[in-house]
């Protein structure tokens, strides 16, 4: 991967995405960039949007309006593109008949990564999931598959990262663990999404509020709003229980 | 590049397993509703083979799908910077293998319960088995996938696959049943060509369409 | 869509319906050995035709969607499906009651009544398609693949029916409209042909017309939806 540019040059951007389901509309006119270095929190209430914007970011979704570009080219028909997105979607995109390490091998494989053992072990370290590798995915826990799924999203050392709750099940000390690796991966953008804004604010430096598939602010926690956009941080617990 | 779907279907082994109780479920059924004559029931048997590779292969596809939805691995799939056109050629591979066992005990067991030797004619037997499964291959993975989309997608499947079939289905019992007939190859040459024709055409429709099919 | 006026096309469908009428019942001579019965082939070759086109148009809009993406190739390709599996439909019922005064029975696996039925099971797995499909924007692509699938299969279907039919040689359909036919007859058919083409527009227009209002609705509702 070419790294000469440096990491805020490079941005994952979307321009005026609109999308409909039917006559619901799941995101209104949405311009979003991500560049390197970037670490986003995406807030909202359910159904503001945040896991539609997240697929179309992925270009999982196709919007109906607007454009999703990476380094200022189109998405869209780009394979290459896909080398540099890393997505973690509530879904695990696990096969459960496989075990843990033959599930990153087949990622490894579509990737078409080289020294692919090697980034398996380093994936699986990541995540402390080594010592399960040779498990059934369908006989893992729920945050044990959590884990492994982070552990696919990164397998190709992706530039930009979309998670969509990460945090769903993972236990104290993963959440930790996860927490801080998002605190110093500084050449990568991140953008992700969490019920608990507490636990969000911690980690991201930029705040990006949805509602109604609108968006309602985009900037440094420190100017927010947070009143006017309705949240309360104080009322909730810090570091949710999970 | 995908018959890794063969590794998991070697794990649980649930849909091949499924697929061959329920083939020789049908020629067993079968044997019952025909209980004539042996003459008869030759002269009925390219027709039983392929009704049930039919409805086996329903099954198949069915199953194949949903297991690509189960924790969204097609999506999964989607992430990753693979020609969709290649994905369908994968699935479409590991369809074909699972059909094809299904078919060889199905036939093991009608010529043990019919008491019908397909050795004499099974150079060509095999051919013709061979093109046709492929030809209803072919359309039966785009639909399973098309069908994964839908709700009730057990029962949407049949109804796409069937008529788009029946072209595969008339080639397939007529070139088997000239071919243990023993008549003539030449005498059963068009059905063999329909199913070749048929083969090529909806591969590369469905390799040029898969795109479509997995997008949102 | 043309600029013709909704109405004056129906006044034209009504005026050319009477007329073929006309055609079928007075002006076309008895047939010899079928008899008075053989008229209802005016109404049943006419509709089979028309439902042919529909699956043509299906077909080709099918493939103008998938490749512009636009949203009035889609209706046009839903509406063509719908009106042409009323037609098929009519095929279908007028074909046994034709069959049954001239041969003594209601249907019989001919290449070209199989080859229909298969269209009509095309266009059932179609419409069948979209309606258990939630997404409409999903439904129309998916659709459009079935609807090319389903294209290039009725050739298939044409030509292994016709291969597997002269395997084993069935009763003839009175050989199609050819030379040994009667002028007058010939006219008229043509003419009952042109009444539900006609017939065929205006209902796929009003079909079309449904599906982009329908759009319209739903654009302005998204609209409204979010304040």
């Amino acid at each position: 991967m070419p790294r000469e540019a440096s990491p805020a040059e490079h941005a994952l951007e979307a321009r005026h995405i609109s999308k409909y389901f039917g006559d619901h509309v799941a995101l209104r006119n949405i311009s979003l960039r991500v560049a390197g270095g970037d670490c986003v929190l995406l807030y909202g209430p359910n159904g503001a949007g945040k896991t539609t914007l997240l697929r179309v970011l992925a270009s999982l979704a196709r919007p109906d309006r607007g454009e999703v570009l990476l380094d200022g080219k189109k998405v869209r028909h780009d394979a290459s593109s896909k080398f540099e997105i890393g997505f973690v979607s509530h879904a695990s995109l696990l096969y459960g008949d496989l075990t843990v390490r033959e599930n990153l091998r087949f990622t490894a494989h579509l990737f078409g990564l080289r020294h692919a053992e090697a980034r398996i072990n380093e994936a699986l370290d990541l995540f402390a999931v080594r010592d399960r590798q040779a498990q059934l995915v369908r006989s893992l826990s729920r945050g044990l598959q959590q884990r492994v799924t982070l552990a696919r999203a990164l397998l190709h050392r992706p530039r930009f990262l979309l998670l969509d709750e990460p945090f769903t099940g993972l236990d104290a000390a993963s959440a930790e663990s996860l927490t801080s690796r998002l605190q110093h991966w500084t050449d990568k953008g991140i953008i992700f999404s969490t019920h608990s804004f507490e636990q969000g604010a911690a980690i991201a430096r930029r705040l990006v509020v949805l509602e109604g598939g609108r968006l309602r602010y985009d900037g440094p926690f420190r100017h927010a709003p947070l009143a006017a956009l309705g949240i309360r941080p104080s009322t909730e617990a810090r570091g949710s229980k999970l | 590049m995908f018959v890794k779907d063969l590794r998991v279907e070697w794990r649980n082994r649930e849909t091949l397993a499924l697929m061959c109780v329920f083939g020789l479920l049908v020629v067993f059924l079968f044997n019952f509703t025909l209980e004539t004559g042996r003459e008869e029931a030759l002269r009925g048997l390219p027709a039983l083979l392929w009704v049930d590779f039919a409805f086996v292969g329903i099954l198949g596809f069915n199953r194949s799908f949903a297991a690509e939805r189960e924790n969204a691995c097609l999506e999964g799939l989607m992430l990753a910077p693979v020609d969709p056109g290649l994905l369908y050629l994968g699935k479409m591979l590991s369809n074909l293998v699972f059909l094809g066992v299904a078919e060889g005990i199905v036939v093991f067991a009608a010529s043990l319960w019919y008491n019908f030797s397909f050795l004499p004619a099974f150079r060509s037997f095999f051919w013709i088995a061979f093109l046709g499964t492929v030809g209803y291959v072919a359309v039966g993975t785009v639909f399973g996938a098309i069908a994964a989309n839908t709700r009730m997608r057990e029962v949407m499947l049949p109804v796409l696959q069937f008529p788009v079939a029946v072209p595969v289905l008339i080639g397939g019992i007529e070139a088997t049943g000239g071919a243990l007939r023993g008549d003539a190859p030449s005498s059963y040459a068009w059905a063999v060509r329909l199913l070749v024709a048929f083969d090529v055409a909806f591969i590369v429709l469905s390799y040029l369409l898969f795109e479509y099919v997995l997008e949102e | 869509m043309p600029k013709l006026s909704p109405t004056l096309h129906l006044a034209i469908c009504t005026a050319w319906t009477v007329a073929a009428l006309y055609m079928i019942f007075l002006y076309a001579p008895t047939e010899l050995t079928m008899g008075e019965v053989q008229r209802i082939f005016y109404i049943h070759v006419s509709t089979a035709i028309t439902a042919l086109l529909a699956y043509i148009l299906v077909f080709l809009c099918s493939i103008v969607f998938l490749w512009r993406r636009s949203p009035a190739a889609d209706e046009l390709a839903h509406a063509a499906a719908e009106v042409g599996f009323v037609f098929c439909s009519c095929v279908l019922v007028t074909g046994p009651l034709w069959a049954k005064s001239v041969w003594g029975i209601w249907w019989t696996w001919d290449a070209r009544l199989t080859s229909t039925f298969v269209l009509w099971l095309l266009f059932i797995a179609y419409l069948m398609l979209r309606s258990y499909l939630l997404d409409p924007a999903r439904a129309a692509v998916l659709a459009a693949v079935v609807g090319i699938a389903g294209g290039v299969d009725a050739l298939f279907d044409y030509m292994a029916i016709r291969w597997f039919r002269t395997q084993h040689p069935q009763p003839v359909i009175l050989g199609g409209p050819n030379a040994g036919l009667d002028p007058r007859m010939g006219w008229t058919l043509l003419l009952t042909w042109g009444a539900f083409v006609c017939l065929f527009l205006y209902l796929l227009r009003l079909r079309v017309a449904l599906a982009r209002s329908r759009r319209e609705a739903v654009a302005v509702r998204r609209e409204e939806l979010t304040p």
